[in-house]
């Protein structure tokens, strides 16, 4: 972690609110992310910011929204939205040509998926606070997901799990709950929308920490 | 054929970063899977990520790691994160770490109670 961030959230905390609050997405690919960031856009300003796809690493680069007011309550909550493509440890090409893509199309894809990685790992600096996005049907249990808590606690970066995709039948957030239990965790269905509400109440608690 | 390679404590934690990162890059390409006493800790994990992502091309397709307690069946995952940061600031390592190469371990699986190494033939690259 870099000083100047360290000292950037001690001087934040002690003279107030920091101007532009970075709420991160992180988590690893295919688990919702991009479904989420457009939810949250959609809800707030009546846009999408990205595409999203069944095909894992759809999102390829670092995609940053600005200026999202949240308004729950009475409350209101601005932040510049950053939504960060999947960590993963493994990108093969060959996985890309499954989707029927040609073998160009698909190396091209996993380059820009191999520096997509490198560049959300890099932005891991710049959060005030992150949600990470799990994908409830899977095992917790993932280096991945251990490597990208851990980072955010070394960081001492407020964390919000979203366990998403609570619409599927083999979804299950209790074993999120108790493989993170230092975190709130929150079951939504970015997708369908499901659980919303309860989402937005536990983004007000993450961003007051 | 299957090469396994250990790494003692004393021989991994004294080396800087980037001689981590070399040695386990070098083993990883030559087809090993190394299992190193002690773990990463999460700054260390993400900086393996980082290089591991850089070097990736037709030949290599990237890693599969896992870090585990010794106790980990008695452990939440949190307090296996919890104690990677601590190994972070007092420089003190316990437990195991297992890497390999994407394209020989497949997967492995974790949770509480078992770890299993998945394992497949390497395929030739077209």
């Amino acid at each position: 972690m870099g000083l100047g961030s360290l000292f950037g959230r001690f001087f934040t905390g002690l003279f107030g609110k920091k101007k532009n609050l970075r709420l991160g997405i992180y988590g690893p690919p295919n688990a919702g992310k991009s479904s989420l960031a457009n939810r949250i856009s959609k809800d707030w300003l009546g846009e999408e910011i990205s595409k999203v796809s069944h095909i894992p690493h759809e999102t390829r680069e670092v995609i940053v929204k600005e200026k999202i007011t949240v308004k729950s309550k009475g409350k209101e909550l601005t932040f510049n939205l950053v939504d960060t493509p999947g960590i993963a440890t493994k990108i093969d090409y060959e996985d890309f040509i499954k989707f029927k893509m040609n073998a160009k199309e698909a190396k091209e894809r996993a380059k820009e998926a191999t520096k997509g990685v490198i560049d959300a790992i890099k932005w891991l600096d710049n959060m005030d606070c992150v949600l990470v996005v799990l994908d409830a049907t899977i095992n917790p249990y993932s280096q991945v997901n251990i490597t990208i808590i851990g980072n955010l606690a070394a960081r001492n970066i407020p964390v919000l799990i979203v366990a998403n995709k609570i619409d599927l039948k083999k979804s299950d957030v209790k074993r999120i709950e108790a493989a993170f239990p230092q975190y709130p965790t929150i079951g939504i269905s970015a997708d369908k929308g499901t659980n919303l509400e309860a989402f937005y109440d536990e983004l007000f608690k993450l961003v007051k920490q | 054929m299957l090469t396994l390679q250990y790494i003692p404590h004393h021989e991994f934690s004294h080396l800087v970063l980037e001689d981590k990162l070399k040695k386990i890059m070098k083993a990883v390409k030559d087809d090993k899977i190394l299992l190193i006493e002690g773990r990463l800790d999460p700054i260390e994990e993400s900086e393996l990520i980082k290089r591991t992502m850089s070097e990736i091309n037709k030949n290599f397709s990237g890693i599969e790691i896992a870090s585990i307690d010794y106790d980990l069946k008695k452990q939440e995952l949190w307090d296996h994160i919890r104690k990677g940061i601590a190994n972070l600031l007092l420089k003190r390592r316990s437990g195991l770490t297992i890497v390999g190469p994407a394209s020989i371990v497949r997967e492995i699986k974790k949770d509480p109670n078992k770890i299993e190494l998945l394992t497949m033939e390497k395929k030739k690259k077209r």
